[in-house]
């Protein structure tokens, strides 16, 4: 496949000299763009948050979420009946752990666990003042419920709890937005007035909603991770 | 300091990306893509962007390696290719590329 | 003489987005085995994800998170960092989704080799039946 490979190659050297080209015309300045600069100097005076990000994500853009949630319910759902159960396929994967997991990993796992959840509702919880968000305390909260999989692969994830906290979380999620609709005139609006930014209880439902955004986030990548882990 | 930072992170991240698309052993690869999703997670933060980091971080790094691993074990590529020492009498079979 | 001296944070970001996506192009386009092709695709959105973010950068701008020390300073553009937020997550979950589809690949053929399986799908007769000379009278006139 000489020929394959050497034009393969010229067609990534072409491409990377026009990606190049188009670097160079792009400015270099301190000038925001439009919407840009009128999103940092209105979002904590209307939304309210510290975290503008979260303001972008949640009271701006809030639709794109919703897609987000959307796209992330449909390859969860899509992975869950890809991976039912087939028949003579248990002779290919390997067990997930040997018999005897061994004391120190069972001891490690159980004390790591509720730190790990406490880490991810955090980060959930303080969305709109720190860093952090529904995104990636769902991401965290995933691994942590990985961790009981990997110890102890007899007794299975629940998932038809997963699958109820995933339904509730989403309808927990479109209620607050149609709430907003009927109040205010646009879906998912935030609602409330922004409190002072930086106390726990500020931007009116945004933290609810990015609540909501968490445990649905949580609740699909650990059922995808469960589905893939077990046979 | 944030150039040496920002540079030593862009060098191992594409060197990661190099040996994502080089290496045989498909555990190994799982490895280079945890390594090049925790560097894009420190340019992100070089790049002034928390949230990002955070994201990439606890996506790219954790639940992307973690999927990648289980989905290897179902594949048959989970071996790694490693010589047992000379009393085992069987031997382990070349992890396929 | 801000811009010059930020210069070389603009040039890493976005050589090392264009090596990423031009690494991911190539894991795609000329890989033989589909898990490399699903790893070409994921270098790809990670390329994409760093343009964006460094596209998004102002030289000597903070983090847009307000606090008592950041009041008043130039802050860099918070749309590209929502963007790429939900970007990160929708690339996991259509990895997931790839991985699982490769998963029931090999359960239906036992090998993940493009040729062996471009071999076993040429090997599947065509299947012609009547709704296609139906179409094909409805397209003449």
């Amino acid at each position: 496949m000489n020929l394959r490979e050497f034009a393969g190659l010229i067609f990534l050297l072409g491409l990377g000299v026009l990606l190049i080209a188009v670097l160079t015309t792009l400015p270099y300045s301190n000038s925001l763009t439009g919407v840009g600069n009128n999103i940092l100097a209105q979002a904590p005076a209307e939304v309210g948050t510290a975290n503008i990000v979260t303001a972008v994500v949640l009271a701006y853009r809030g639709l794109d979420t919703l897609g987000e949630l959307l796209i992330l319910f449909v390859a969860s759902t899509a992975v869950g009946m890809i991976l039912s159960k087939a028949p003579g396929t248990a002779s290919v994967t390997p067990p997930l752990s040997n018999t005897s997991t061994g004391f120190v990993f069972s001891a490690a796992a159980s004390l790591l666990f509720p730190f790990l959840i406490l880490l991810g509702s955090y980060v959930i919880l303080h969305g709109h003042l720190t860093p952090g968000g529904g995104f990636q305390g769902g991401a965290i909260l995933a691994a942590a419920f990985f961790i009981p999989i990997l110890v102890s692969p007899a007794s299975p994830f629940k998932h038809a709890v997963s699958s109820l906290l995933e339904t509730v979380a989403g309808l927990v999620f479109i209620g607050i937005g149609l709430v907003a609709l009927f109040g205010s005139g646009y879906f998912l609006a935030p609602l409330g007035h922004p409190g002072t930014p930086g106390a726990l209880l500020s931007a009116g439902s945004l933290p609810f909603l990015y609540l909501a955004v968490g445990i649905k986030v949580g609740a699909e990548l650990a059922g995808i991770v469960a589905h893939l882990a077990q046979p | 300091m944030l150039f040496w930072i920002a540079l030593s992170s862009v060098m191992l991240m594409l060197t990661a990306g190099v040996a994502m698309l080089l290496l045989d052993n498909y555990l190994a690869v799982v490895v280079a893509s945890s390594v090049l999703s925790l560097a894009l997670s420190v340019l992100f933060v070089v790049l002034q962007a928390p949230d990002v980091a955070l994201a990439e971080a606890a996506v790219g790094a954790g639940l992307s390696g973690v999927i990648l691993a289980l989905t290897l074990r179902r594949v048959g590529l989970w071996r790694i290719n490693v010589q047992p020492p000379a009393a085992v009498t069987k031997t382990s079979t070349e992890a396929k590329s | 003489m801000l811009v010059e001296e930020a210069a070389w944070l603009y040039v890493f970001a976005y050589l090392g987005a264009i090596g990423l996506i031009l690494l991911g192009l190539y894991g795609l386009v000329m890989s033989r085995h589909l898990i490399r092709m699903l790893l070409g695709l994921s270098l790809l959105e990670a390329g994409v994800n760093l343009f964006l973010i460094a596209a998004g950068y102002r030289p000597g701008g903070v983090a847009p998170i307000l606090t008592e020390a950041t009041r008043g300073l130039l802050m860099v553009d918070p749309i590209p960092q929502a963007l790429v937020l939900t970007a990160i997550v929708i690339g996991v979950g259509v990895q997931a989704l790839a991985l699982a589809l490769v998963i029931k690949v090999y359960q239906a053929y036992g090998t993940l080799d493009m040729d062996a399986l471009t071999a076993h799908i040429a090997a599947v007769p065509v299947a012609r039946s009547a709704p296609t000379s139906v179409s094909a009278e409805e397209a003449s006139p």
